[in-house]
């Protein structure tokens, strides 16, 4: 254990001795916006994701926050390669998604899954539950008879909290925390090491969300798993991740760890979203000082200039509005992009 | 809904499948029930008449014999060269029948094939079918029948299958239906392609690495299936009214071999002095079509999952 520990160690210590399972770099995601009758030509871009860099160690749970339409699901969708980023780097354990092709691309796809948002579309709903689980394996080859594959999906049904003799239903006959354990069901099925969870709780009844978060955790300790947890539920985010990444129409803004994030935001956007979680105990809620942001998100097909995030900042000064600041590390891996920090 | 609240042991018993809850809501269509036993009927008597006359016999001209109302010999009466009525309309019926299916699957590959290609790949292939969609729209359908049956009529030699001979212009007459009534099709079905390819289950496909082909035919098109059945249902009874249509101009299927359709041609001369003529075939073309269509709008109501009434 010691051992282990000491490597551990070295691997926040120095990145470069143990490379991390996922690496992201200046990824790229336009969505062009076209005109014509034949011949389509671009008038424009929707710049949904705007160079983002992150990595994400083994056995590690990055959270990505930011609001509606600020490009965090893009992000992993792009990750994952379901949509072609426009530009970027993205190494899944060291392979490289952007350039992959065939069977280099299907392995990959093996390591990589997908948790999705709404349980009720991420079935095929004219499938069985039996059908839906084993699909990754009937894709990747994984048993070589029907049998196998569901004893395999019977296995998976009892690791995510389902009975195996649902096996033969169909999803409509489900509850939408039970589909939600089956969409992870699925997820798991190809025994992959890093899976984007793409707000899959925010769907859910109160009451249900603690359950699916709790089996997330209890399945990341059990399979080692890696997760990039895409969520806007911040004190959920503080509960499951050990690192958080804020996210600001298309651009990372702040990334630390979780308890340095929460406790000492730097960037004035962290700032006013940590203000609006609500607390539990009503006198801190009194005391709480909420940061309350100007205006509406820009749109992304015509970010303003500068920083992103100038024209609603309770802090912007001229330099704002004219250069882009700079990603950098404010101490201790805490990253920020202002330059009022 | 069910309105019933369920106890743990309801669901412990086999629940519903999707085929028994559409069963369920075809059922309460009583005119589709209607449509569904008069197809029935109508096939029986197409096929099950042969075997009480050959087709030889339908086929045989005894000018003695013209124009005859129906009589003991002749229930149905005789045509314009004395040819039973009744034994054609037992022949006219199995082809104009087959016509009917056969053009509508016709159709309903192209309509799928072109839908699916435009609504899952987009972009310029998307944009080239469905102009050519669009130019085939434009071109009014009876212009585009007429020319191409000119074109094409005769150019098929007759077809010997199972012993039976068809007419060439059989088979031209069934592409020809086939490729001017595919567009609406391919519209509906590239509309449902472009809204189910975003849903999150055919991203998850792809995030699993299931081959495109694989996404289309089993994930996409199984849920778009029914509009597709609605659409083809109806193109049954569209392909045997077009098929009427252009044999009753005289451009469709050739004498000899009957179809309900070029029975009615000629019968244009005789319309108050012989009126079986035209009665019986056009009587059979009416119920077949009607009964098609109320199965249509059946199926319509049965296949539509938003419809939970049972």
């Amino acid at each position: 254990m010691n051992t282990y520990d000491g490597i551990n160690l070295t691997a926040t210590a120095a990145a470069d001795t143990a490379p991390p399972l996922v690496e992201i770099q200046n990824l790229v995601k336009h969505f062009p916006i076209t005109r014509g009758i034949l011949i389509q030509r671009q008038v424009g871009a929707v710049q949904a994701v705007d160079g983002v860099s992150f990595t994400i160690t083994q056995g590690e749970t990055l959270g990505l926050v930011g609001e509606s339409g600020c490009g965090k699901t893009t992000a992993g969708r792009t990750i994952l390669g379901l949509y072609p980023a426009t530009a970027g780097v993205v190494r899944i354990d060291g392979q490289d998604l952007m350039t992959a092709k065939g069977a280099d691309m299907l392995a990959i796809r093996r390591k990589a899954q997908m948790i999705f948002q709404d349980p009720f579309a991420s079935l095929n709903p004219r499938w069985t539950v039996n059908a839906i689980i084993s699909e990754p394996l009937r894709v990747h080859k994984l048993f070589q008879s029907e049998q196998e594959r569901s004893e395999r999906v019977r296995d998976l049904l009892e690791l995510v909290g389902l009975s195996p003799r649902l096996a033969n239903r169909f999803p409509h006959e489900f509850s939408g925390g039970q589909r939600q354990r089956i969409g992870i069901a699925r997820a798991l099925a190809s025994d992959p090491e890093f899976i984007v969870c793409d707000e899959p709780i925010s769907a859910l009844d109160v009451s249900i969300q603690a359950q699916v978060v709790n089996l997330l955790e209890d399945l990341q300790d059990q399979l080692g798993l890696t997760y990039l947890f895409i969520a806007h539920d911040l004190s959920m985010v503080r509960h499951i991740c050990d690192r958080v990444a804020v996210m600001y129409l298309g651009k990372l803004v702040e990334l630390a760890q979780k308890d340095e994030l929460y406790e000492n935001p730097l960037h004035p956007y962290t700032q006013a979203l940590l203000s609006a979680v609500p607390l539990p105990d009503p006198a801190a809620a009194r005391r709480q000082r909420r940061i309350i942001l100007e205006g509406d998100v820009p749109s992304p097909s015509n970010p303003p200039p500068g920083c992103r995030f100038h024209t609603r900042c309770p802090r912007t000064g001229d330099r704002c509005a004219e250069s882009e600041p700079v990603w950098r590390d404010a101490g201790g891996e805490h990253f920020v992009a202002c330059h009022s920090v | 809904m069910v309105g019933v609240s369920r106890s743990v042991d309801d669901l412990l018993t086999p629940p519903l499948t999707l085929r028994q809850l559409m069963w369920l809501r075809f059922r309460r269509h009583k005119m589709a029930l209607f449509g569904v036993a008069m197809l029935i009927l109508l096939v029986i008597y197409s096929f099950g008449g042969a075997f009480f006359f050959s087709e030889a016999y339908a086929n045989t001209t005894n000018t003695k014999m013209r124009l005859q109302p129906p009589m003991a010999g002749h229930p149905f009466g005789t045509d314009t060269v004395g040819r039973d009525i009744l034994a054609r309309t037992i022949y006219g019926g199995q082809i104009s029948l087959i016509i009917g299916l056969t053009a509508a699957l016709v159709e309903t590959i192209i309509g799928v094939l072109v839908g699916a290609l435009a609504g899952y790949y987009g972009g310029l292939l998307d944009s080239v079918l469905m102009r050519v969609t669009e130019a085939m729209l434009s071109v009014p359908q009876l212009f585009l029948l007429i020319v191409m049956a000119k074109f094409f009529g005769g150019q098929i030699p007759d077809l010997t299958v199972m012993g039976r001979t068809f007419s060439g212009s059989v088979i031209v007459i069934i592409s020809i239906i086939g490729v001017t009534s595919w567009m609406y099709l391919a519209r509906i079905v590239r509309a449902e392609f472009l809204s189910l390819k975003e849903n999150e289950f055919v991203l998850a496909a792809r995030a699993i690495g299931t081959p495109r082909w694989q996404i289309i035919f089993q994930h996409i098109l199984p849920n778009s299936i029914a509009p597709i059945i609605v659409s083809a249902t109806l193109g049954v009874a569209g392909a045997i009214g077009t098929e009427a249509y252009i044999s009753f101009l005289g451009m469709g299927v050739r004498p000899p071999t009957a179809t309900w359709g070029n029975m009615l041609d000629g019968a244009y001369n005789y319309i108050e002095t012989a009126p079986w003529l035209w009665i019986f075939p056009g009587m059979l073309i009416v119920l077949t079509v009607l009964s098609i269509n109320f199965v249509g709008d059946g199926l319509r109501d049965a296949l539509d999952p938003r419809s939970r009434a049972t």
